[in-house]
Order: structure tokens, then sequence, then C-alpha cells
């Protein structure tokens, strides 16, 4: 036909009209959003949140578990049964001195009448006279975390010297707790395994079902001497977008509860049902490393449709081109 | 330029479609591929064209083994090759003047290299009036012209068309000939398929006849 001549229009008008031609944006080859995308895209946000969800709901159990453990292992407990002529005073005062002067002990606080007749008060109702009653008396030890004393030898120091007295290092509750927060956590982390492996698989097949659409498009491609490589870029830069846009809706839309719950927490503290919550669940906050998994998980699926499409599109050029009559 | 010998092709375990078909497509020559509907014209093509191996025999194209080739080399013969499909396979979603630059814009040249190449070949073929409307607009034989402009883009070795004027009136169906006429003069070999007798006889031009999957040439 003709040969390539590039740039020859020189008068003003001309200029004009290659100016016009450099303004207008060549229509991208694999067309933008048709019903198939816009699914897709749909189908990665809703996918997205959930695995954001999962995995915000697995840092807070984990998170809490944590606090939990934290705060049982932060104190031990003396307790001080009534026995006949025990001066119960004198003997927690003597518990918690030689508590407190025991290594690895913070302090020693003695549980005093009124806070022990409060802690009673839901079971035995106000207006209580503890001296009536064979109460037990509590000291509440409070420990180093990070040099703990030898529980065992306190114990004995203790025991031999105030009657009636037993120690709770709360280590049966931290154990069974501990056993309880790795269950809770590895059921957690099962359940994001599964819900990561159906986002997988949901995105894979959701991205081959709106790559199913653009298969003449390819084949064109193809027969007017594209390289695949070429065509791969042009749909996995396509998906990759595509993926970003969902991915990120679920991501943004996860973060949005995530930080709904805090504020209504933050909003509701000191309240019955919030002190409840925060008591089961800590403060609703998931942290920095939440919004990092966030994030993988918004990169990940995004990149995962992007390597779909890639693969596909490989797979249908290799079909185009190995194709014989009796395969 | 392309060569074909003994190539027989069969699809699963039926019987050959194709049987012993040898022939030859010396360079700037022009021929017309005829018979009846379903004697095979359009797999002969698609073997012309690459987008089929064939169950036995030797093609040779561009002085290459086709059973030899790689995969990375077959979109560089590709180029060498223009097709126009019955059904044209226009790209809906871009204009006539993007779908007929496709072959360029695929090979990574900027647009301000091409942009003149395109509009006058476009306006050639009588579509510089068409040129940023979409395929789904175009009639028929403008959405054939469009076709045939991007098979022409790159000044093929071989043009081969299936049955380019099955779409068009008759003076029309004339002009794409003349079109055709002109390309073959300027060096390029075309091979159409077609079965339109009248076609034929406008140009004395070489007949390659198939027929219960055997191949007779009339030169």
């Amino acid at each position: 036909m003709t040969e390539v001549t590039g740039e020859t229009r020189h008068t003003p008008a001309e200029a004009a009209l290659d100016a016009a031609w450099k303004r207008r944006r060549p229509t991208p080859i694999v067309p933008g959003q048709n019903v198939a995308g816009s699914a897709l895209v749909l189908v990665i946000a809703i996918m997205t949140f959930l695995s954001c969800l999962t995995l915000g709901g697995v840092t807070l159990v984990r998170d809490t578990s944590a606090v939990w453990q934290n705060q049982i292992a932060r104190e031990a407990t003396i307790q001080i049964r009534p026995l006949d002529g025990l001066d119960m005073e004198a003997a927690l005062s003597e518990a918690a001195g030689i508590a407190a002067s025991f290594p690895g002990v913070l302090g020693a606080k003695v549980v005093d009448r009124a806070a022990t007749a409060r802690l009673l008060e839901p079971w035995l109702g106000s207006g209580l006279d503890i001296d009536e009653l064979p109460v037990p008396r509590l000291v509440i030890v409070t420990i180093d975390q990070a040099k703990p004393p030898d529980f065992a030898a306190l114990r004995e120091v203790l025991t031999a010297k105030v009657q009636g007295l037993s120690l709770d290092d709360h280590r049966t509750w931290v154990d069974r707790l501990v056993v309880m927060a790795r269950t809770t956590v590895m059921l957690g982390v099962a359940i994001l395994v599964l819900m990561l492996a159906a986002t997988t698989l949901t995105v894979i097949f959701a991205t081959r079902g709106a790559m199913a659409g653009n298969g003449h498009i390819i084949e064109v491609l193809h027969f007017v001497g594209a390289e695949a490589k070429f065509i791969a870029t042009e749909f996995r830069r396509h998906f990759l977008l595509t993926g970003m846009k969902g991915a990120a809706a679920g991501g943004l839309a996860a973060i949005v509860v995530f930080v709904a719950f805090g504020l209504w927490s933050a909003r509701n503290i000191a309240t019955p049902v919030a002190d409840q919550a925060s008591a089961l669940f800590g403060n609703f906050a998931i942290g920095p490393a939440g919004y990092a998994g966030v994030a993988l998980i918004v990169l990940a699926i995004a990149g995962l449709t992007a390597v779909t499409s890639h693969v596909t599109v490989v797979a249908f050029l290799n079909d185009l081109d190995s194709r014989a009559p009796d395969a | 330029m392309i060569r074909f010998e003994n190539v027989g092709l069969r699809y699963g375990m039926g019987p050959e479609i194709l049987r012993d078909i040898s022939f030859e497509i010396p360079p700037s020559s022009f021929q017309f591929l005829s018979g009846p509907s379903g004697a095979g014209k359009t797999t002969l093509l698609r073997l012309l064209f690459l987008s089929l191996k064939p169950t036995r025999g030797l093609i040779t194209i561009f002085g290459k083994d086709r059973s030899r080739l790689s995969r990375k080399e077959l979109p560089m013969l590709r180029r060498r090759v223009g097709v126009v499909f019955q059904d044209f396979r226009l790209l809906d979603h871009m204009t006539t003047y993007e779908n007929v630059a496709l072959p360029l814009r695929v090979r990574g040249r900027e647009e301000s290299s091409y942009r003149s190449d395109v509009t006058e070949l476009l306006k050639w073929v009588g579509l510089g009036e068409r040129m940023h409307v979409l395929p789904p607009v175009l009639s028929g034989g403008e959405k054939q012209r469009a076709a045939i402009a991007r098979a022409l883009i790159e000044q093929p070795e071989v043009l081969l068309a299936d049955e380019p004027t099955g779409n068009v009136d008759p003076p029309l169906a004339r002009r794409l000939l003349r079109l055709f006429i002109e390309l073959n003069r300027l060096g390029t070999a075309v091979v159409i398929a077609t079965h339109d007798l009248g076609l034929m006889e406008q140009v004395d031009a070489r007949r390659m006849i198939l027929s219960n999957g055997r191949l007779d040439i009339y030169d």
C-alpha cells in the first residue's frame, strides 16, 4: 500500500487535526466493563469483604485471648478461710506483708470487707454483714510478669505462717485459657483458610467466566499476528485493574465495618452492653497487623485475578496453536 | 511461497475431509478456490493460515515446514499472510479505523507512524467517511471492506479471502474484486475462496476446485 510517512502535516488546520488525534485516547484492546466484568468486580468485592472480615475476626480473637491470658497471669489470689480462733484481719495483714516482700511480687492488696460484700452481693443480696457469715477473705497479689515469683516457695512460706490459707496462682485457669485460645485461633485460621480457598476458587471461576466472553478478541489478535506475550499482557493488565477495583472495594468495606465497630465500642464505653462486648471481644480494634492483612488480601486477590486471566489466555492460545483436527 | 504436498485432513475418527491435496501458491499469483458448500474450502484456508495442522502430508510456508514451526515463529509468519474471514471478525468495541490499525498496534507501533497509512487505505476501500464508526453501525459491505483493509494494512505477501463477496450485492462484489486485482498488481498473491461463478468469470485466473475432498486445478 503506502509507505510509512509519519508526521507530514504542516498547515494550521492539519496541525489542529493532528493535535486532536493525539488527544484522542485509543480504545483499550480489551473492552472496559461489560455485564460479566461488572459481575466479576462484584464477586471479587464480596469475597474480599468476607475474607477480610474473617481475617479481622481471627485477629480479634487472637488479640483478645492474649489480653485474657495476660490479665489472669498478672495476678494471684490468697484465700484465707475463717477458722475458729483465727484473727482474720491479722492473718490478712500478715499474708499480704509476706507476699509483698517476696521476690517477683509487685504488691499485695487485701480485699476489704466492703469489697468482699460487693463481690457476694449478686448471690447474697445487699445489706450483708460479713461478720455473720464464715466468708473466706482474699488478698490480691500483683505479679511481676517479667520475673514471676516462685509460687511453690511462696505457697510454702504462706501456709507455714498463716492457718487456713491457700494460694491460687491461676495456673489452672491460664492453662485452660491458653488451650481454649489456641483452639479458637486455630479454628479461626482454619475458617480463614477455607474462606481464602473459596475466594481463590470463586475468583478463578468468575475470571474465567468473564474471559469466556473475550475469546473472539483473543482469536482476532492471534490471527492478526499478535504475539502471545502481547495478548496475555493486555488481558492481565485489564483483569488486574478489575481485580484491584473489586478487591479494594471489598477491603475498604471491611475496614469501614471495623472502624464503625471500633467507634461504636468507643462511644458506648462504660455501658453494660459495651462492657459485655468488650469483656468478650476486647475493643473491636484489629490493629496494624489486621489492616496489613486486609491490604495483603486485597493485593493477593487482585494478583490472583491477573494470574488467572494470564493462564486462561495462554491456555487459549496454546489450544489455538496446537489445534489439530484429530486432537 | 506456500506448497502443499499430499496433504490430508480428517476431524477426529471421521472420514478425510481433504485428501492428497497438492498445489503451490506462487508469489504474485491470483487464484480462486471454489467448490460446493461443505467441500472444505474454509478448512483448506485454515490450513493455509496455520490455524489447523494437517493429519498427513507436508505443508511448506515461506520455506518452512509447518510441522516443525515453533509457537514463537507462528505470529511472524501470520504477519506475512492477510486473512479476510467470512464473518469479518471485527472487534465491535473499536472504530473502523482502530480495527484496521489493529495489526500495526499489536506490533507496538506508535499511532503517529501509521495514521496516514490507515487513513489512506480506508479511503482506498471507500470507508474514508466511516472511519470513526463502530462496526455494528456498518453495513455488510462496509464491514467486508473494513475486514479487507485490516488484512491489507501490513502489505501481506499472501491474501486469503473467505467468501469476500458473500454478503454484498453484485456491483459491490465487482468493486471488491477490482480491489483484489489492484492488490495483486502490487505484488500480493491472492487466494479467494468463493462459490460465486459469476465472480470467477470476471477474471482470467487459476481455479482450484475442491470436490469430495480432492483438489483439481485449472490453470
